[in-house]
């Protein structure tokens, strides 16, 4: 359930002729948001944030106002670069704001520009960075935390990608908590199998948001409405495939983002897909039906000459940042894959044609970044089978909505009819909420989709 | 699946018989293990009809339940079991040895070295497949909240003495089996299918009869035929040639066999009841021949269990598997004392910190698993290099070279080339083990050349200035690194179950045990 105050989808449900205005849509959820996190009653606030929408923006903003208002607070974020990230950005929005870094005693604990902020302190032990306003730090960290006084507040950043049994340990550590997180991303996992607490409510596998509302299903819930980082072109479909219940819009409208390339194309596959991306926002370039190993040879040399060529034809991208083109660099691009030996083929494969600086990683690693233009090679393609891995709905989510201007999917043919094959079949669990959409009809969904943008290609 | 498990089985395919996919044992067997053989009712949710257990393969018990439906019969058969199985499990709780381990004096507060008994050894249970592992649990837990007259005078259904014991016991082997690399509970197609690859798919190797058929095939016969004669062959009667390794019976052999001789045992229990003359004996007669047809769908899978296990103690043992069942060892120990204690039967659920500790502990088990299988078998570390996680060569060349720190501490850099091609970016930690058995690590520094991969030495080296002797390798050695560690230690203590925080539920005394069940309301007595 959502809170009555939050901000509907927009004009998909009804607004008569109102126009949409999304930053004041934006505004008003995050006001209200606030009003719950600091003047609330309730010992939680659950934000769910699709992607893209300023969740990182709004947990900086809260942390500044909790701060300001005098309340010691503790802020809880999943990977050492998400906290390192978070850190940087409070350092630069403010200054003079005293924010500790908590890290591991690893070599290399985090990331050397926080040196460069004088109010950041950091440190391995928390008795260090007693008495500053803001202390941030992994839940890995937090968990090894004993005896010391809570904190008044924080904030639970990523949080539905944090395991219940991770929020477990370090729940003690604080008094009230705004939890942030993106329902649609991948869930947590486990490497055993935790089937034997499903349905209970403290499923140590689920969700801490799960877990949480499970308990406590009064907090209030709130949604931040708007993407900014998805095109006019990319959010209905991610916010129909994987938010049907809880749309959003994007900050953008059609047209005020445009990729154009100075080369003209050469007729080739690789050429034409990107061509259908710049105009459409999407592209799907599909190789002949082929069962392959996972790092199938051509699918990861068509991912690779696709960024090639992306960078070879002087792609340039206008948007509401600024109105001269920006030319398309190679740290503006991701290619995203759903195991990491996919992404180590295409790694080798990217540097064999002289490209570097490209960032390839996984689904999972990808989660919270931002390009320009991604390339993916479509999880399904080539295999035999669709494993509950395969169709899992984050996966593919976190894969189709990276970009802010286009997405370019790496495929062989026969998707549709390998996942008309394979229909879900994971057991039903009682007491477990099922989550709409599952992978199965998701996939269905943006396959439909993409293969309206399809440049069949032989290499 | 593993690329490398790929290639055995499209291999085993080939060949026409499994392909080994370990080269030593990586679970603990024991010499004595206790065999469990059971089969259920179809229909009836935990209503055994017979099982054979025992120890010694060429006379185990033959327990049977000559009507499944009779609870009388099933507590007769569930104390017979008992009989059975306890003094099994009591022979290992006496033999002990000492071992000394930290615990926190509850007056001081400090962390204090006390001497606690640790069973020298344990016992072991063999059941045919994880269906009997599933049925294990389920005796269990339908055994051990149940009451004996001892227990409360007043119950009105009093089991026998010492069924709920046993249901304890069973409780604590199923939860146990369910820790990765366990080896108190194990089922034949578990433990075969991680020693051979067949030319099938993983369900079909839950069939014990097919699997053996792929390792063992008949002179003559390959592996895939084998298997499918094993699964369908029927006889005249239509009666399957190696009935299913159970707890589920063949449905042929419900109905055209064991229904009419049930039925012949009730005929003559009713006479018997009803006095008519010659009953008794009639009765007996029923009761032997239900006894020889249940023998006749156990005995094939028997053999077939101690055939499995044949073949296992063919296989030398892996260094790490005795460190393994140690912890069994303690966990054996463990509920030996909490049973000696007096301490209530296992919780129906487990309280959320519970299971929170359960997921952490099996996490980080199967962690150590995976690194310790691939150091013991040069085979299964051939999968993780060719996963990229691991990679192995010659030593080129050595650099000493020594930290930028007040103390310089040695960092030498050392070449290997290799073959392999490991996923490293960054400066990846890197680990392997030394000649005298204990851990270095590294850190990735960087490809001087394709295939000559440098790694900075971090540790291994003593406190010293200059490295120990021997702990830096000399230009020729042979090594292998690893990107995973080779003892990964466990999650953060977790709060006590008394202070478990708000977010889930609170202390779990305010959440009581399930939901309350419906008020009594006048309806109730219409």
């Amino acid at each position: 359930m959502i809170g009555t105050d939050c901000v509907d989808g927009g004009s998909r449900a009804g607004h008569g002729a109102e126009p949409f205005d999304p930053s004041a849509a934006a505004a008003r959820a995050t006001e209200a948001i606030l009003r719950d996190t600091l003047h609330g009653a309730h010992r939680g606030v659950v934000v769910d944030s699709p992607p893209g929408a300023g969740k990182s923006t709004l947990v900086v903003r809260a942390a500044r106002e909790l701060a300001a208002a005098g309340r010691p607070l503790m802020v809880v974020a999943q990977t050492n670069a998400q906290v390192d990230d978070l850190v940087d950005r409070l350092a630069t929005a403010d200054p003079d704001l005293p924010v500790g870094r908590l890290h591991s005693s690893d070599p290399h604990p985090y990331d050397p520009v926080l040196d460069e902020h004088p109010s950041v302190r950091t440190s391995a032990k928390v008795a260090d960075l007693a008495g500053l306003g803001i202390v941030v730090s992994t839940a890995a960290k937090w968990a090894h935390i004993k005896n010391v006084e809570p904190w008044r507040h924080a904030i639970v950043d990523e949080a539905y990608q944090m395991r219940s049994d991770a929020l477990l340990a370090v729940a003690g550590l604080f008094e009230r908590a705004l939890f942030v997180g993106d329902p649609g991303q991948l869930d947590p996992f486990s490497v055993v199998g935790a089937d034997q607490w499903a349905g209970l409510s403290y499923d140590p596998s689920a969700s801490a948001v799960t877990t949480l509302l499970a308990h406590n299903p009064q907090l209030p819930q709130h949604r931040l409405p708007v993407s900014w980082r998805l095109p006019a072109s990319a959010a209905p479909l991610v916010s129909d495939a994987f938010y049907p219940y809880t749309p959003f819009r994007s900050g953008t409208g059609h047209g005020e983002r445009r990729l154009s390339f100075g080369v003209a194309s050469d007729g080739s596959g690789p050429d034409r897909v990107l061509d259908e991306a710049a105009v459409s926002g999407w592209g799907l370039l599909e190789l002949p039906a082929r069962r392959t190993p996972r790092t199938d040879p051509e699918a990861v040399t068509a991912v690779a000459q696709v960024v090639r060529r992306l960078l070879d034809r002087g792609g340039a991208a206008v948007s509401e940042r600024s109105e001269e083109p920006v030319p398309l660099t190679a740290d503006r691009i991701a290619v995203g894959t759903a195991h990491r030996d996919q992404a180590a083929a295409v790694r080798a494969a990217l540097t064999g044609l002289g490209v570097s600086g490209v960032t390839v990683d996984t689904a999972n690693r990808l989660q919270g970044r931002e390009f320009d233009v991604t390339v993916v090679l479509h999880p399904l393609s080539g295999r035999p089978d669709a494993t509950a891995f395969h169709l899992e709905t984050g996966r593919l989510c976190v894969l189709a909505s990276r970009h802010r201007h286009a997405c370019v999917v790496v495929c062989r043919a026969g998707v549709a009819e390998l996942l008309d094959e394979h229909p879900s079949t994971e057991p039903v669990q009682l007491g477990v909420t099922v989550k709409f959409p599952d992978g199965w009809e998701a996939n269905h969904a943006v396959l439909a989709h993409l293969s309206e943008h399809r440049v069949a290609w032989r290499p | 699946m593993s690329l490398i498990t790929t290639l055995a089985r499209m291999e085993a395919v080939r060949d026409g018989r499994a392909r080994p996919v370990a080269t030593v044992l990586h679970r603990h067997l024991s010499d004595r293990p206790l065999a469990f053989v059971p089969l259920t009712t179809a229909g009836e949710a935990g209503a055994p009809l017979g099982a054979l257990v025992g120890t010694d393969r060429d006379t185990p018990r033959l327990l049977v339940v000559p009507q499944p439906r009779n609870r009388d019969l099933r507590f007769a058969f569930l104390a017979d079991l008992a009989e059975e199985m306890l003094p099994y499990l009591d022979s290992y709780a006496d033999d002990v040895e000492l071992e000394e381990r930290k615990e926190t004096d509850p007056e001081t507060g400090k962390k204090v070295p006390v001497q606690v008994e640790l069973c020298a050894d344990a016992p072991q249970l063999l059941v045919p497949s994880a269906a009997g592992v599933a049925f294990v649990r389920l005796l269990g837990r339908s055994m051990r909240f149940r009451r004996t007259a001892d227990q409360d005078p007043d119950t009105p259904f009093p089991a026998p003495a010492r069924v709920p014991l046993l249901g304890r016991w069973l409780t604590h082997y199923g939860e146990r089996s369910r820790v990765p690399g366990s080896s108190l509970l194990l089922s034949l197609t578990e433990l075969l299918g991680r020693h051979w690859a067949t030319g099938q798919s993983n369900l079909e190797d839950q069939h014990l009869g097919s699997l053996l058929a792929w390792i063992d095939p008949p002179e003559g016969f390959p592996g895939a035929e084998a298997a499918l004669r094993a699964e369908s062959a029927r006889d005249a009667d239509g009666q399957l040639l190696c009935p299913p390794a159970g707890p589920a019976t063949d449905p042929a052999f419900d109905n055209k066999l064991l229904a009419p001789a049930i039925a012949r045992y009730d005929a003559a229990r009713a006479e018997v009841l009803g006095g008519v003359a010659g009953g008794e004996a009639r009765l007996r007669l029923a009761e032997n021949e239900l006894r020889e047809l249940i023998a006749s769908q156990l005995r094939p899978t028997w053999d077939a269990l101690w055939h499995g296990v044949d073949r296992l103690r063919g296989l030398p043992r892996g260094e790490r598997v005795a460190e393994r069942w140690k912890r069994d060892r303690w966990s054996f120990t463990g509920h030996r004392d909490r049973v000696r204690a007096g301490e209530p039967p296992q919780p129906k659920r487990d309280d959320a910190v519970t299971a929170a500790q359960k997921l952490s502990a099996r996490e980080t088990a199967q962690a150590q698993l995976e690194a310790q299988e691939a150091l013991d078998d040069p085979l299964v570390m051939a999968g993780r290099r060719l996963a990229g996680e691991a990679f192995a060569g010659e030593v080129t060349e050595v650099e000493m070279a020594w930290s930028e720190a007040k103390v310089p501490r040695p960092r030498p850099l050392v070449t290997v080339r290799t073959e392999d091609r490991p996923h490293l970016e960054g400066e990846v930690k890197l680990y392997r083990v030394m000649a005298d058995g204990r851990t270095q690590t590294g850190e990735f520094a960087g490809a001087q050349a394709p295939g000559a991969l440098v790694v900075r030495l971090t540790g291994g080296m003593g406190r010293g200035k200059t490295p120990e002797p021997g702990s830096v390798p000399e230009p020729g050695d042979r090594m292998c690194w690893t990107l995973f560690e080779h003892a990964p230690r466990g999650g953060p203590e977790l709060p006590d179950a008394e202070s478990t925080p708000w977010t889930h539920g609170g202390p779990p005394d305010a959440v009581a045990l399930g939901p309350d069940p419906d008020p009594v309301t006048e309806e109730d007595y219409l």
